[in-house]
């Protein structure tokens, strides 16, 4: 048997979308009334909700506070049901410790905490459904909680992943592309200062090859910025109506 | 551009897992023809003719489209390769289903889709908004393919209606050999044929159609024909059996000496019952030579010893079980229960290896029949029949034959006719004949592949100088045989300041040209070697690389890959150094000019003082080598003279060695295991390597023997010992004796192969006494040294590295290619010179001449000829002539024949004569005139007066 062919000669991928284009992305902020912030988002079929509380003071151990800036807790789950086998542990197990301080690290790039020393902010996300690009679902999901709880942010977190098949890079890897093991690379860009708050590289890729992937990576981070942009003006406007009432 | 719906398909694999993907369905796909207005998006790629014009066809005199299913294309590949065929619409669940039933003719397909003068256009259907259909409850996954292609069809008859108002609108024929799913297709309004009703349509080129493969369809045939073999069981039971220990998986080798018994090896590492003897027919049950097939073992009782019976299937057309059956009976004559071997049934295939075959035709004795048989040039191939109009023409020409399939109730496989090569006899047709049989490609370069050389006029640019050093102003030369266009290395040697010598060697750097993974390269790795025969040659590369910008030629800007050595006057290496280069050689030589430069004491220039450098270097070298144990081997080695009009050898000659060969031949020795070092140095894992391991020491008793009769002690435990052995052989008035005995080592040797370093531990080269080696000097001719030209870049830090170089399972799978190739090149060419040696005894007419014996055997001698480097053998057991009496004796060996006494290295004289009583093998007989022995040696008479002699033979066989 043949494996799958990743790209075809024709230049579609296996479910149909040419090299650059990303998964259909819906997204809605605000989706629990209890949390200080929240937001939900569907990448193609990896599903992430994101939950923000804080900045509020520390809890458990005082003496982690930091005396010049907020500390940002960042907890990754998945569902136990997210999976095509059923997960035995949701949270706390290597990877999702990685992820975790993965996320942290690209957050505490983005959220001013200089403004809230001796504080914390607590992001939690749970991917539902996982269908590749987990951490950048993550990672937009959490951008739109953040935003939603009204916590300041140097700009947008856009998070994208990108793969390389065949001399063609490939934007927003789904699970069938990632499995199929090639390099994969992960990119969180703050769009309009084109910063990048966190690059990280799976499996090994010759560096002549590497622009071209970046390349495709931040384009695609840059349509997501599009829409999330989209999603916080819509966001925006309900609320102003539902205040102006 | 996204269409907003997401659909989701379902799979299990395994059993509970739930797969779930999108799929998108998209708007932006265009239909392919050039110029539709409907889809207006840019076409790029091979796109169909907006106005087919194809040939004539009595069913759809209007222009058409043709739009096959996956049968179509699986089976009728050969029909649709013909350039008559254009304009055809692929789908991709065509395709897909294709790539996953045929990788060989997905590989054919996917180079008619890259030609673009045959206008074949991939039509994504899958992703098309409006050729999407879902599977439905209860139809299976075919169906539901069967469906999408007459969804797709339709869809595009439509679209073509709508484009044009035109009232001759261009129609998409529908293609299916499947009856239900043409009556389907035709009750939805879409013109459908199958192919055969097509092809047979088509009034202009009435000879395609016996290019059709014939598909028995079993419901046409009559169904009172008697079954002759038992049912195939299917391949799931199979597998079950084979899990259960109940069946045996194996490789099947059928006989070529009987065509009623074949032996299968079996898979694995089991010790006992390697090798499995199926004899008769039914047993046999339809497996080809070289099939995967399911064997089970009969009860002991039914065991039977491997027959000595020489059988040719004779047979015509007769279904005749019977006769068979006869015959069968034959063979189990030995009934000596030692003899007995495991034997056994093949009760299914797992895999069927067919490939095209050649051979000649066998015309049916009833003059108006459309069927006949065809006889493969392999014995080991059953013969195939075929169903052809052209019997006539076809008779006495070499042709191409097809399997398609083998029914349970016909005697024969079932074929079609691919291909005319040519005439018996006639040299293009040979060549292509012993091309094809062993499996050496030779097929011109595809478009695919021709799209990536560079483009004319081609010079270095300041890209390709980046990791590069410029070594244009060194006096660079090169060395090689005559008439050589593939020049692909290059040498320099001049003093340093600090009084030592600088030695460079320079390889073309085909790796700049040959990019890793596309279809250029796989091409070439998949040719693994240019093959040499002796008036042709097959690149591995187009000849644009191998004849120009790879080779070294003088006085032109050439890329190239250097290893160069700083040495001193002892040949000391002191310092090794690997680099891209830039060169330009200043002259190319032949041996002998380079030897002539070298001899002339009035030539002082400076590729003369570089020459006479490089050969003192050499000679220290070749000592220190031989001294460490390197054998100097031998073959009887011959070059033919060619007539420079018709191409027909006129004289054959030895081929002569300068002290300039050796020179060459010295410093790629060199360079190679300075670089098999460094390679191994770096990527220690997945260094392709070249080892020739020591032969079991079983292999040299000839050898010894042969020198206990001449009265010499031979030691054969080292390669060294091995060496003086050979150096000791002397004798005054036999000065041919050492190089018989070297010809004799040579037969002993392993064979050398390439290997991945991370999957072996031995390297050792028993041949050049070298502990690690490799190939790196000629990469225009060996795909090996591209690979290793790639590793040594990257060690370097001059080029990039890609996943398939660092994985030593592909590695060690490319090796096993390489190996098979290099095999099949030399058989290949073995095969050349005996036939361009048959056609030079052919024009000779008989000839006598000495021999002297190389082996004695049995009921023969095998004798070599110096004079033509021919080796052949002396049979004394011939049909129809009593049997002399024969004493063999294995100790010495030697042979008694009568009163007279043959031992090894003995001095004969035979006649030569070219037996042509088989058309389709013939072959250089020879018999024994000296030493004379009554009844089997033939009187010696000129030559000359006895040249109707064949003549007379064939007319014999006619009667």
């Amino acid at each position: 048997m043949a494996g799958l062919e990743l790209l075809s000669d024709q230049g579609y991928r296996v479910d149909g979308r040419r090299a650059g284009e990303l998964r259909k992305i819906q997204a809605r902020m605000g989706v629990f009334a209890q949390a200080d912030g929240s937001a939900y988002i569907e990448q193609g079929n990896t599903k992430a909700l994101a939950v923000v509380y804080g900045p509020h003071e520390m809890r458990g151990s005082r003496s982690r506070a930091l005396p010049d800036r907020a500390l940002v807790n960042c907890q990754y789950s998945m569902a136990t049901f997210s999976t095509g086998e059923r997960k035995r542990r949701p949270h706390g197990d290597r990877k999702a410790c990685e992820m975790g301080l993965q996320l942290r690290q690209t957050f505490e790039a983005a959220i001013l905490t200089q403004l809230y020393p001796r504080s914390q902010i607590d992001i939690y996300v749970q991917v539902l459904q996982a269908d590749g690009g987990n951490y950048a679902a993550c990672v937009n999901a959490a951008t739109l909680a953040v935003l939603d709880a009204g916590i300041p942010m140097r700009d947008f977190v856009c998070a994208c992943s990108a793969g390389f098949v065949d001399g063609t890079a490939l934007a927003d890897l789904s699970h069938v592309e990632e499995a199929a093991g090639g390099p994969q690379l992960a990119l969180a860009l703050l769009p309009a200062s084109g910063q990048l708050a966190l690059l990280e590289m799976d499996a090994r890729l010759h560096e002549d090859h590497l622009q071209q992937v970046l390349e495709a990576a931040s384009q695609a981070a840059r349509d997501v910025h599009a829409l999330l942009d989209r999603v916080v003006r819509q966001h925006v406007r309900e609320a102003a109506l539902l205040l102006g009432d | 551009m996204l269409k907003s719906r997401t659909f989701l398909k379902k799979t299990r694999a395994g059993g509970v897992l739930k797969i779930v993907r999108e799929h998108y369905l998209r708007d932006d796909i265009g239909c392919g023809a050039s110029g539709c207005a409907e889809c207006c998006s840019a076409q790029e790629g091979p796109a169909l003719e907006p106005r087919p014009r194809d040939p004539e066809s009595s069913l759809c005199p209007q222009p058409h489209y043709l739009l096959p299913d996956t049968n179509v294309l699986l089976h009728q590949i050969d029909i649709l390769e013909d350039p008559i065929i254009r304009n055809v619409i692929l789908l991709q669940t065509v395709l897909q289903e294709v790539r996953n039933r045929s990788a060989p003719v997905y590989k054919r397909i996917r180079d008619l889709i890259s030609d673009l003068s045959k206008h074949f256009y991939t039509f994504t259907n899958e992703h098309h908004r409006e050729t999407y259909i879902e599977q439905e409850q209860g139809e299976n996954a075919n169906d539901r393919n069967d469906r999408a292609i007459r969804v797709a069809a339709k869809w595009y008859n439509e679209h073509m209606k709508k484009i044009t108002t035109d009232e001759n609108h261009p129609q998409v024929i529908f293609i299916t050999n499947d009856i239900k799913n043409k009556e389907k297709a035709i009750e939805e309004g879409i013109p459908a044929y199958t192919c055969e009703e097509y092809i047979k349509s088509l009034t202009a080129n009435p000879e395609l159609v016996d290019r059709l493969a014939c598909l028995s369809d079993e419901g046409n045939e009559i169904e009172s024909r008697k079954v002759l073999f038992p049912e195939h069981l299917p391949l799931s039971k199979l597998q079950q059996g084979i899990k259960s220990g109940t069946y045996l998986q194996g490789t099947f080798r059928a006989s070529r000496e009987n065509y009623l018994e074949a032996t299968v090896w079996i898979h694995g590492d089991c010790e006992e019952n390697r090798e499995i003897i199926i004899q008769g027919l039914k047993n046999l049950n339809r497996a080809v030579h070289e099939d995967i097939v399911a064997v089970e073992l009969l009860p002991k009782s039914q065991w039977v010893a491997p027959s000595s019976v020489v059988l040719q299937d004779e047979g015509q057309n007769g279904d005749d079980v019977e006769d068979e059956e006869e015959k069968e009976n034959t063979l189990n004559t030995a009934i000596n229960v030692k003899m007995l071997k495991p034997s056994g049934r093949v009760v299914g295939i797992i895999k069927r290896n067919w490939r095209p075959f050649c051979g000649m035709l066998s015309k049916s004795d009833i003059k108006e029949s459309r069927r006949h048989l065809f006889t493969p040039a392999d014995k080991r191939i059953p013969r195939i029949r075929i169903e052809t109009r052209q019997a006539s023409t076809l008779e006495g020409q070499r042709i191409i034959v097809a399997i398609d399939g083998w029914p349970k109730n016909s005697r024969y496989p079932n074929g079609h006719f691919v291909k005319n090569l040519g005439a018996v006899g006639d040299k293009e047709t040979e060549t292509e004949v012993l091309l094809l049989e062993h499996d050496v490609p030779h097929q011109p370069f595809s478009q695919s592949v021709l799209s990536f050389l560079p483009k004319m006029p081609w010079s270095i640019t300041e890209e390709d100088m980046k990791n590069r050093e410029d070594l244009r102003h060194l006096c660079v030369c090169s060395v090689d045989p005559p008439k050589c266009t593939d020049i692909d290395d290059a040498l320099h040697c001049r003093e340093l300041e600090n009084g030592n010598l600088e030695v460079g060697v320079h390889i073309a750097d085909v790796s700049h040209f040959i990019r890793p993974g596309n279809a250029l390269d796989q091409e070439s790795a998949k040719r693994g070697t240019t093959v040499y025969l002796c008036e042709k040659r097959i690149d591995m590369v187009p000849e644009l690389l191998s004849s120009n910008l790879c080779s070294l030629r003088s006085n032109v800007d050439r890329l190239a890959f250097s290893c160069i050595w700083e040495m001193n006057h002892n040949a000391e290496i002191l310092k090794t150094r690997f680099t891209k280069s830039a060169i330009n050689s200043k002259a190319s030589l032949t041996y002998a000019e380079a030897q002539m430069r070298i001899d002339s004491a009035t030539m002082n220039d400076d590729i003369t003082t570089s020459l006479r450098g490089l050969n003192k270097l050499a000679k220290i070298l070749k000592r220190r080598r031989i001294d460490a144990g390197a054998l100097i081997l031998s073959s009887p080695e011959v070059r033919f003279h060619v007539d420079s009009e018709t191409h027909d050898p006129i004289d054959l000659q030895t081929k002569e060695l300068r002290e300039t060969n050796s020179m060459v031949e010295e410093f790629m020795l060199l360079a190679n295991v300075s670089v098999a070092k460094k390679i191994h140095e770096e990527f220690s894992e997945h260094a392709l390597l070249r080892k020739h391991p020591a032969p079991p020491p079983s292999n040299y008793e000839v050898l010894i023997k042969a020198a206990k009769s001449k009265n010499l002690d031979f030691k054969t435990d080292s390669a060294k010992a091995l060496a003086d052995s050979l150096d000791q052989v002397e004798s005054p008035n036999f000065p041919y004796l050492n190089t018989l005995f070297r010809i004799l080592a040579t037969r002993c040797m392993m064979q050398a192969v390439y290997f991945c370093s991370g999957m072996d531990n031995d390297f050792h080269h028993y041949g050049l006494a070298s502990p690690i080696y490799t190939h790196f000097t000629s990469p225009i001719r060996r795909y090996a040294d591209i690979i290793v030209h790639r590793l040594l870049a990257v060690a370097i830090g001059a080029d990039s590295t890609y996943p398939d170089l660092t994985n030593k399972h592909k590695l060690a799978d490319l090796c096993k290619n390489l190996n098979f190739r290099h095999k099949m090149a030399q058989y290949a060419q073995r095969a050349s010179v005996a036939f361009h040696t048959q056609l030079f005894f052919k024009n000779k007419g008989i000839v006598n001449e000495e021999a002297y014996i190389l082996f004695v055997r049995k009921n023969a001698i095998v004798v070599l000829i110096p004079k033509y480097g021919l080796e052949g053998t002396v049979f004394f057991e011939e049909k129809d002539k009593p049997k002399p009496r024969l004493a063999y004796d294995e100790e010495v060996p030697s042979l008694k024949v009568e009163d007279t006494e043959f031992h090894i290295f003995d001095k004969v004289k035979v006649k030569i004569t070219l037996d042509s009583s088989n058309l389709q093998h013939q072959k250089i007989r020879m018999s024994l005139i000296e030493p004379q022995i009554p009844g089997i040696s033939i009187p010696i008479d000129s030559p000359n007066s006895n040249t109707d002699e064949p003549e007379k033979k064939r007319s014999k066989l006619e009667n």
